[in-house]
């Protein structure tokens, strides 16, 4: 059976046991994001304290795979400056583009942490989407974050 | 965990009125394997059906043969072209009950309905008086339902926004069924048109027509039937259902893609100006303007999807031999297995009319504890697809709490061993996911 190798136990435990879900004060920004083609929703809280990421808070339905990620994210961003959270997101872009290589899940183990247990994720292009989402909000709120409270990266 | 399970009593597989292995060894894709070697079990047929081979042997022989563009040219090729075309026509017509011309072909049921949308708004601003029969502007009122796929939904509301009439729609009860207690005020004296489906493809519901059809008719209104999910499983007769419009699609019912049908009663269609202009829909063509042909060619601008239209007309011929009666029998058969086996199941719950009254083939579930998609996963992994989300019909799921399901869909190549499957496949998923706490007995 090929399940085990995209419901990596770390998946399931962050699926079970979500880190920082919740919506919290303060925040600067704050986005709703949908996957049209399944009706997945997270809504995205950022808090930035300069330019670090001092606070994400989100809530959303999705599947497993979608509410691990906003979860294993929230664990790789908080304390970072958004330039680093948003690099990191670029380094799991590049997870989920990867169909399947174990190279490159090897090259990005050490960046992406729990979230390199995403890599069996991407040689399902139907679920690439549904890990993306959350790294997606958060590029957004982050953005308009900084926007709001004139910060740069 | 990986104890057996047994049947709950009372299951009872009837003899299927269809010979499923024959069947099966008409679709070349059904011997293939999946995820490693597996079985394909196919219960997707609500979103594409597959092919069997004589719609793929019809289309590769027109290309092969008689491989022109119809209604044009005055060769040899261009006849036979036109002649199969036509000929195809006249098949598809006669498996509605519907008068040849009354026929328009269409890329799908999505830009069926598009064309009527456009020809009521186009209708508001045409330079034919006798064009503007059924033009919509403000102060007329569209009327939906709320369980209609989106392609039976968002045209109607961008007619309204184009035009300034008004959307309303009949709500659902909580079996999933239409909520007809308002019918007789939601379609009124300002409602240019009822758009329905006759098939619900979330909630395998059939709707009850008749009433709709009545009542739009006494105020004035035309009506629309969606049978995208009804014409491939269960014989349709235009007559028997009179409305004025019904739409299909032929990659839903054994044929290719790229191919739909409208079909319009012929007075109404010759009163609706065109939605697509352009080659061959035109009587008369200067500078200054010009005329339009009559239907079906006033709807089919452009060289059309000829071999698509040769293989629906095989795809119909392919269901005519099996026998639409039994089509249905056969996924009847089919359904009641299905509902009592998923119903059986700890944590399965149908959204959907629970039993087989009014029902077709398509049944949308959850599984407490498990999204649907993580279902659909487990299921892709034991060679069996489904489909799951929010089908096409959003505010179907939202109206029931959920944010989607996992829907299986049948068809004449489906038997038991598909369902037996789907089912243990269920079971494996709560597995998986640690969530089939009262299996364990």
């Amino acid at each position: 059976m090929q399940l085990q190798s995209m419901y990596q136990d770390i998946i399931l435990d962050h699926y079970r046991n979500p880190h920082g879900r919740g919506l919290r004060d303060p925040f600067e920004a704050e986005v709703h994001h949908v996957n049209p083609t399944c009706g997945d929703e997270v809504t995205l809280r950022v808090h930035l304290e300069g330019d670090t990421i001092a606070d994400v808070s989100y809530e959303g339905m999705g599947c497993s795979i979608s509410q691990a990620s906003v979860s294993a994210m929230y664990d790789l961003v908080i304390g970072k400056d958004v330039t680093t959270a948003l690099g990191t997101g670029e380094q799991f872009m590049r997870l989920m583009q990867s169909k399947g290589d174990a190279a490159v899940a090897e090259e990005l183990e050490d960046d992406l942490e729990d979230a390199v247990a995403f890599a069996g994720v991407s040689k399902y292009p139907a679920r690439v989407k549904c890990a993306l989402m959350s790294w997606m909000a958060l590029k957004d709120a982050s953005a308009r974050a900084l926007a709001s409270s004139g910060g740069t990266n | 965990m990986t104890q057996t399970v047994s049947r709950p009593a009372g299951a009872h597989q009837v003899p299927l009125p269809l010979d499923v292995e024959a069947v099966r060894a008409d679709f070349p894709i059904l011997t293939r394997t999946v995820r490693d070697g597996k079985r394909l079990v196919y219960l997707d047929s609500g979103a594409t059906s597959q092919k069997p081979r004589s719609v793929l042997d019809a289309e590769r022989w027109f290309y092969e043969n008689i491989n022109a563009a119809p209604h044009r040219g005055a060769h040899q090729l261009a006849e036979e072209a036109t002649g199969a075309y036509e000929a195809a026509r006249a098949t598809i017509a006669g498996f509605i009950g519907a008068a040849v011309d009354e026929v328009v072909f269409t890329r799908n049921s999505t830009e069926a309905i598009n064309l009527v949308a456009y020809a009521l708004s186009n209708a508001a601003t045409a330079k034919e008086p006798e064009f503007r029969r059924y033009a919509v502007g403000q102060g007329d009122e569209i009327v939906v339902t709320e369980m209609e796929h989106h392609a039976n939904l968002i045209p109607w509301q961008q007619l309204c926004e184009r035009t300034g009439a008004t959307l309303r729609w009949l709500g659902l009860t909580d079996d999933g069924r239409l909520d007809l207690s308002d019918l007789a005020t939601v379609v009124n004296e300002r409602t240019k048109l009822v758009a329905v489906t006759q098939q619900s493809n979330i909630l395998g519901t059939i709707n009850p027509l008749g009433d709709i059809v009545a009542r739009a008719h006494e105020v004035g209104a035309l009506v629309l039937v969606d049978g995208a999910q009804s014409v491939p499983h269960q014989p349709v007769d235009v007559a028997a259902l009179g409305a004025d419009f019904l739409v299909f699609s032929g990659h839903k019912m054994l044929g290719p893609t790229g191919v739909g049908v409208l079909w319009g009663r012929y007075e109404v269609l010759d009163a609706l100006p065109p939605f697509l202009t352009g080659g061959s829909m035109i009587e008369v063509v200067r500078m200054e303007g010009s005329t339009f042909a009559a239907p079906p060619q006033r709807f089919e601008a452009g060289v059309p999807m000829t071999a698509q239209v040769i293989g629906l007309g095989a795809a119909v011929e392919y269901l005519q031999a099996l026998g639409m009666d039994k089509v249905l029998a056969h996924e009847e058969a089919l359904t009641a297995y299905a509902l009592e086996q998923l119903q059986s199941v700890p944590g399965v719950t149908v959204i959907g009319p629970p039993d087989t009254v009014a029902r077709g083939g398509a049944i949308s579930f959850t599984v407490e504890g498990i999204h649907p998609h993580d279902v659909g996963q487990v299921l892709d992994d034991l060679g069996i697809a489904v489909r799951v989300g929010h089908h096409c019909a959003w505010p179907v799921v939202r109206r029931y709490g959920v944010p989607a399901t996992t829907r299986a869909t049948f068809y004449v190549h489906t038997g038991y061993d598909d369902i037996d499957a789907l089912v243990e496949g269920v079971r494996e998923a709560q597995r998986f996911f640690g969530v089939a706490p009262t299996e364990v007995k």
